[in-house]
């Protein structure tokens, strides 16, 4: 993922950045000169950008002749107010009014690079390139303005859409009408540009309204289920009992014939292989498709896990964390065979985790329209770079004539990071010849969810003679979603031997200083037959951060010392806990400084009521290169005869670094910690005949509102590099909650969701 | 053919009278700011008001509503519709937001019976939305915003 990250900024720093005219206006892109093309013609031809055969250019932002900026948004709007927090970063540099800025979420051109939005990457993938683009406009704009004035450019100052010297001042509007402002600048150039210090910027850091929230708020915003096309039909999935492997043998729709609006029942082959076994119900309406969907006799010859139970799962997973010979490499410090042969003492633990589901509110839907050779694709989607090959080979076309186009999305938490029920609709909208709709309902919409699969994780502590900790060996058992969707993103073992799911270990490689330490990261392979294993939010580390700070909290039980003070002693920013810059400059130091300051806020260590206690559990967010420093506390009551928890209260202390969107940041935050509570006292899904059996609210309990517990979140205010920010407060608090139950009541909880 | 008021205004839909009330709003009218969460009336999603109370679209059959008055998040006119409009805005409440049009109609039938709730009362009153991004506490606050506004 880091590498994924990495990828990206450099991607684009490559380019040439772009300052041309278009019409009445001024458009700044980045962008590769074409071989023939001269970077004057370019800049000539990035008015008519999109027509252009010499030069495509990424606009990030144009502004009109009235001075109007417009932020072309390639990041998905699911929640965490992208657009806002990327256009205030261009907004701060180019020095306009905030009121001046609009946003659009664009659609698949190649010309933006690689889209994903997910790993809370976009503003630590986006910060320092926009940045750059804002001050490269914020040049033009003062240049040619001061031109205009008849000023020194280094004399003028731009704020507020304005280039003021000498007690005059022009507007951008004016600049754009009558200015120069033709321009490129060389990659050197973009570098150098002069980005503004901290306390410079006016809205970096500071509270804006988010642009998205009026149309929300007026049930306006237009998300893809929304959306309709003259002449569309709608499409009702017919899903096969297993994921794969699963065949149709009969269809049966005479009893669908009498039901006004059914069309037909289509049985799809997908040559990605996607879809196995798959039918869809086509109708007029979406009430006669899911009527006719009922009516509709499918049958299969099940693929081969319609057996599949949660327990098959765990239990092969038990198995595979045992078996030291299992799986992949991932961290190999110091000599942990050695430890633990000479230790004085052993201490073992195993933790596990349930399936979960990603429960979108919005469910899976997609509108597909063919027209002049092109496949348009009308849905909201994280990962369009992922699911674009993806749909070339179930339609056998060019990907090039594929376009996504992207709507607000009714939650993401990285269901949508795959785009799997485009390919139905589009398979059936090119043999109808008309635009079809496909819409889940919810049970069918869980059934095929990309859950986060089950987990199973096993620590193996050694102590030397003194009782001291000498080495600690940590195993993790999974379904790995990268494996399934994105292959070509495992990366190799530390010892060379075999490739692995960085999604699916990340947290393991943690900041605590230990002399040895070793971490294998195991495909428990049952779970990857069974179901095709997602990325949720919070991912990898939402999962494996509760077995790490859990078996944290039984060590210091067992050497009789306080949860925090271990942590701390180990948090020394020693060796490859030291951090660099930019993104982890002072390293596990800012780790120990959020725990201490949770630890002053919470009162921690106060004498409390009898049945009440209050645990403790830190992350480093998403992956080590891009740490987002979290220490929580939590504070439970429990009912040992009732066996029941009532959680009373959350507090986290937070450094993401610079915080881009202050109350955005906190919104997120408040959700994510949320998050964490529902999945560690109220989600949990099980597998049974190879299905997911709780498929609806009935038997899936997402948290409500009555059981929120009171939430105190603590930002710390500094000016690094920013992280990021919309998963990794999930991660801290179940083990928080379960370590405050072990406190309060002697009980241990090892298995995810929590149930006394 | 089933007639009833939408937003003000007669309509009539020629489905089946057990067509779920949400479909014909959103797909029969065109109305798309009601949502469709879980089909079986336990996300709220779909809240609309039938006669001024709060109501489950998703399993409200249309012959239901005939002759009566039905309104969408597109038509609430109340005072404690703008209030909590407002409140939605300035609290800043919304993240993926599609719940937030039956939230906001939850809280507005809520609201026009309690006009001066206690947090445990809109906590209870509030209970069968779903928030999935979970920004229950910011829901919480901007019903308590608006109802004070109300009373101001």
């Amino acid at each position: 993922m880091a590498m994924l990250a990495e990828k990206f900024s450099g991607a684009v720093s490559r380019r040439t950045f772009l300052a041309g005219s278009a019409g009445a206006g001024l458009i700044m892109g980045l962008g590769t000169v074409l071989p023939g093309c001269s970077r004057e013609e370019a800049v000539s031809d990035i008015g008519t950008a999109a027509a252009s055969r010499s030069f495509a250019p990424t606009v990030w932002f144009e502004m009109d002749a009235e001075g109007g900026v417009l932020v072309n948004v390639a990041k998905a709007e699911m929640g965490q107010h992208v657009g806002t927090a990327l256009a205030r970063i261009i907004a701060d540099e180019l020095g306009a009014s905030w009121s001046d800025i609009r946003i659009e979420h664009v659609d698949s051109d190649p010309k933006w690079g690689y889209m994903v939005t997910g790993g809370s990457w976009s503003v630590f993938t986006t910060f320092a390139m926009l940045s750059r683009a804002g001050a490269a406009g914020r040049t033009v704009l003062r240049d040619a303005g001061a031109a205009l004035l008849g000023v020194d450019p280094a004399s003028c100052s731009v704020e507020r859409s304005h280039v003021s010297a000498n007690g005059q001042e022009i507007s951008f509007a004016e600049i754009v009408q009558k200015g120069d402002i033709s321009r490129t600048f060389s990659v050197e150039e973009l570098e150098a540009m002069p980005i503004k210090a901290a306390a410079e910027r006016r809205y970096i850091g500071r509270d804006v309204r988010a642009h998205d929230i009026p149309a929300k708020s007026t049930g306006r915003a237009v998300y893809g289920i929304d959306v309709e096309l003259p002449g569309m039909v709608y499409a009702h999935p017919l899903l096969p009992p297993t994921r794969y492997g699963s065949s149709i043998t009969e269809v049966d729709d005479r009893a669908a014939r009498d039901i006004p609006g059914y069309k037909e029942t289509m049985v799809l082959t997908d040559p990605s292989e996607t879809l196995q076994g798959w039918a869809i119900v086509i109708a007029d309406t979406y009430v006669s498709a899911m009527q006719a969907a009922k009516a509709v006799s499918v049958t299969w010859e099940p693929g081969p896990t319609a057996g599949v139970s949660e327990a098959d799962i765990i239990n092969e997973g038990e198995r595979l964390a045992a078996d030291k010979s299992s799986g992949v490499l991932v961290v190999d410090d110091g000599d942990v065979a050695s430890v633990h042969a000479a230790a004085s003492g052993t201490y073992s633990a195993t933790y596990r985790t349930s399936s979960a589901l990603h429960f979108t509110l919005e469910p899976a839907n997609a509108l597909v329209e063919f027209q002049d050779g092109v496949c348009h694709i009308h849905a909201g989607n994280q990962w369009q770079s992922l699911i674009l090959p993806v749909l070339a080979k179930a339609l056998d076309m060019a990907e090039t004539d594929i376009v996504i186009h992207q709507y607000y999305l009714g939650g993401g938490f990285g269901r949508r990071l795959w785009g799997d029920q485009m390919i139905p609709a589009a398979l059936a909208a090119r043999e109808l010849s008309r635009p079809v709709k496909i819409v889940f309902q919810r049970a069918d919409d869980s059934r095929f969810d990309c859950v986060r699969s089950a987990s199973v994780q096993q620590f193996d502590a050694s102590f030397g003679a003194d009782g001291a900790l000498t080495g600690i060996e940590h195993a993790a058992a999974a379904g790995w979603p990268t494996l399934s969707m994105a292959p070509g993103f495992l990366v190799d073992g530390v010892d060379g031997k075999g490739k692995y799911d960085a999604f699916s270990i990340s947290g393991a490689d943690h900041w605590y200083t230990l002399p040895n330490h070793r971490v294998r990261a195991i495909n428990n392979d049952l779970a990857q037959k069974t179901f095709l294993p997602g990325w949720l939010r919070s991912v990898g580390p939402g999962w494996v951060g509760w077995g790490v700070e859990s078996f944290m909290d039984e060590l210091a039980v067992a050497a009789g010392e306080d949860p925090i003070e271990v942590r701390l002693a180990r948090l020394d920013g020693a060796g490859k806990n030291a951090g660099k810059a930019p993104e982890s400059v002072n390293g596990a130091l800012r780790l120990r400084a959020v725990l201490e300051d949770v630890r002053d806020r919470c009162n921690w260590g106060a004498s409390l009521p009898e049945g009440e206690g209050m645990g403790v559990a830190v992350c480093h967010g998403q992956e080590r290169t891009m740490p987002t420093w979290i220490a929580c506390v939590a504070h439970v009551a429990v009912d040992k005869e009732a066996k029941t928890v009532k959680l009373k209260k959350i507090w986290q202390s937070i450094d993401c670094g610079t915080v881009v969107h202050p109350d955005g940041a906190l919104a997120q935050a408040e959700g994510a910690a949320l998050w964490g509570v529902s999945l560690a006292l109220h989600e949990g899904a099980t597998f049974q005949d190879g299905q997911v059996s709780e498929r609806n609210l009935d038997a899936y309990t997402p948290l409500r509102m009555a059981d929120v517990p009171e939430l105190d979140i603590h930002f710390m205010e500094n000016t690094e590099f920013p992280t990021g920010l919309g998963e990794p407060p999930v991660i801290p608090v179940a083990p928080a909650i379960a370590n405050a139950i072990y406190a309060a009541s002697g009980i241990r909880i090892r298995n995810l969701p929590i149930r006394l | 053919m089933i007639e009833f008021k939408l937003n003000g205004e007669s309509v009539t839909s020629e489905s089946a009278p057990d067509t779920p009330l949400l479909w014909v709003i959103r797909d029969e009218l065109k109305l798309k700011g009601t949502k469709f969460g879980c089909g079986i009336a336990l996300c709220g999603a779909c809240t609309v008001h039938v006669n001024g109370t709060a109501t489950r679209s998703c399993v409200t059959p249309i012959s239901a509503v005939a002759r009566r008055t039905v309104t969408t998040i597109e038509g609430l006119e109340t005072a404690a519709g703008h209030a909590l409009r407002e409140a939605w805005v300035s609290e800043q409440v919304p993240q993926c937001g599609y719940c937030q049009s039956g939230q906001i109609m939850q809280a507005a039938s809520f609201l026009a019976d309690v006009s001066d709730p206690t947090d445990d009362e809109i906590s209870s009153a509030m209970n069968g939305n779903l928030c999935r991004c979970m920004a229950y506490k910011r829901i919480h606050k901007a019903i308590k915003v608006a109802a004070s506004g109300e009373g101001a």
